[in-house]
């Protein structure tokens, strides 16, 4: 589905990207995780060429990205949902209009606007919620939103930045609940970056783990969530065990 | 009539900042170190532009500009001619005070709006307006009284207006109640223009 190639950030003579291969297959749930400037966001930015490499390819469906125009990407982009841990929502626009307003560039008439919104807010669970606006709503909530806006132009991938690194874990387990029914129903292939180990062993079938803008390791994880980390992720394991913190950062 | 002259030369500036100070400020915004056109020179050049011409003391700015007013507008004498300045001094102040409005959308809108694929029209229109509308409309309250503040000079090249009315009849005829008279105008006028601003930045604020 997405295929980096080599690829290389560069942020003036610091290497936030070190020559990374990694291949997303489709419909999989993907982590990554790693510690705090590992470049997990970086990483997933290039995705959606939120960031351009200096070097190496990304490659999705086949298809090189790099050299593609201004229209093209945004074209592409269009069919990339992303989510943020500060949900990143318009705060003068009500809730249907936050889900509206991805159609409306994505150049969907008004007529069909209308009932893909309310059928993506359904899913998330806030057809109720849709005058409201984001200030009146819960951080949970908030995130929901964004994952109607990001869904609701039907994307073929799902790239979540520390999705639930706000919310609390009662929430964050909804929120997690939330992804993967998208997963499984509507068969989008999900990535999702973060540092809590709990996150991640919850939700994704494989996981990148990331350290100084290289890749230490990707770990398979058994379906039933019983984890079977094993190399690279011994150490977010060991920390597991002695009871220590799951916050890596 | 000299209410007429001001709210002419007001109410044209009012025009000159929202047609052409909001897409330079907007620019300028745009054209800042990490932000979407992103260009140092064209950034720095506009940039300065606006600066000198906001810091021109506004008398010598209208003095400044008599040859070239001269050569728009066929003269440099009267209520049209006196438009001249006013509007460049109205672009430059409030495309200043959009670029900050601007400024205080948050980073990540922005961002979320390019993950979308926005263009920048879309996003300037979209986004950037949407959220930033109360600072806006506030700025704008801000030039207007600015606007009416630059205005009553304006009798030296003769644009009349209430300024040159005041100075006119209530200084030089010794008509010191005339003077007040104007005064008091002036002050409930800024008043209701001020309620009225922050009434409507406060009814479209949702944040
Ligand atoms: N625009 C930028 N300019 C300069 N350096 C940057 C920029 N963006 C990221 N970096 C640097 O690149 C490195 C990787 O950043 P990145 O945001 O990808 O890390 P991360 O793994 O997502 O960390 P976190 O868990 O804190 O979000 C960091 O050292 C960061 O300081
Ligand atoms: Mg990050």
């Amino acid at each position: 589905m997405i295929t980096l190639h080599n690829v290389t950030k560069r942020y003036g003579t610091f290497k936030a990207i070190q020559s990374i291969s990694l291949n997303i297959k489709a419909g999989e749930i993907h982590g990554i995780i790693g510690a705090s400037g590992a470049g997990k966001s970086t990483l997933l930015r290039m995705m959606n060429l939120l960031e351009k490499p200096d070097e190496g390819d990304v490659i999705i469906n086949n298809k090189k990205l790099n050299h593609l125009k201004g229209k093209e990407i945004r074209h592409i982009r269009q069919l990339l949902g992303m989510i943020f841990q500060g949900y990143h929502l318009v705060g003068n626009k009500t809730v249907f209009d936050n889900v509206a307003v991805a159609l409306e560039i994505a150049k969907i008439t008004k007529k069909d606007r209308t009932e893909r919104v309310m059928e993506s807010l359904r899913f998330v669970g806030l057809e109720t919620y849709k005058d409201q606006y984001p200030s009146q709503l819960s951080g949970g909530q908030k995130q929901r939103v964004a994952i109607a806006r990001a869904i609701v132009n039907n994307p073929k991938v799902l790239l979540c930045d520390e999705p639930t690194s706000a919310l609390d874990s009662k929430t964050t387990t909804e929120i997690l609940e939330v992804l993967k029914q998208i997963n499984q129903q509507f068969n989008v292939t999900i990535v999702i970056v973060s540092h809590e180990l709990e996150v991640i062993r919850s939700l994704a079938e494989r996981v990148t783990v990331m350290a100084d803008g290289q890749i230490y390791d990707v770990v398979d994880i058994e379906p039933t969530g019983v984890n079977k980390f094993e190399k690279g992720a011994a150490a977010f394991v060991e920390q597991l065990k002695s009871g220590g913190d799951t916050n890596l950062s | 009539m000299a209410i007429g002259e001001s709210s002419i030369m007001v109410g044209f500036s009012v025009i000159a900042a929202l047609l052409v100070g909001l897409p330079i400020g907007t620019f300028l915004f745009l054209c800042r170190k990490g932000q979407l056109l992103e260009n140092r020179l064209v950034f720095s050049s506009l940039n300065l532009i606006v600066n000198i011409i906001r810091s021109f003391p506004f008398l010598l700015l209208v003095i400044f500009m008599i040859p070239f007013t001269r050569f728009v507008m066929g003269t440099a004498i009267g209520t049209a001619a006196a438009t001249l300045p006013m509007m460049v001094i109205a672009i430059a102040h409030y495309s200043r005070l959009v670029e900050q409005s601007l400024l205080d959308v948050p980073k990540g809108v922005i961002h979320a709006a390019v993950s979308m694929g926005a263009s920048v029209k879309d996003i300037i229109f979209k986004f950037l307006y949407v959220e930033a509308r109360s600072a806006l409309v506030l700025s704008m309250t801000t030039s207007t009284i600015s606007f009416i503040s630059y205005s009553t000079i304006m009798g030296v090249v003769g644009g009349g207006g209430i300024g040159d009315f005041a100075i006119r009849y209530g200084y030089l005829q010794y008509r010191t109640d005339l003077m007040i008279y104007i005064i008091i105008i002036i002050v409930i006028f800024v008043q209701l223009i001020q309620y009225a601003g922050i009434t409507l930045a406060r009814k479209i604020d949702k944040r």
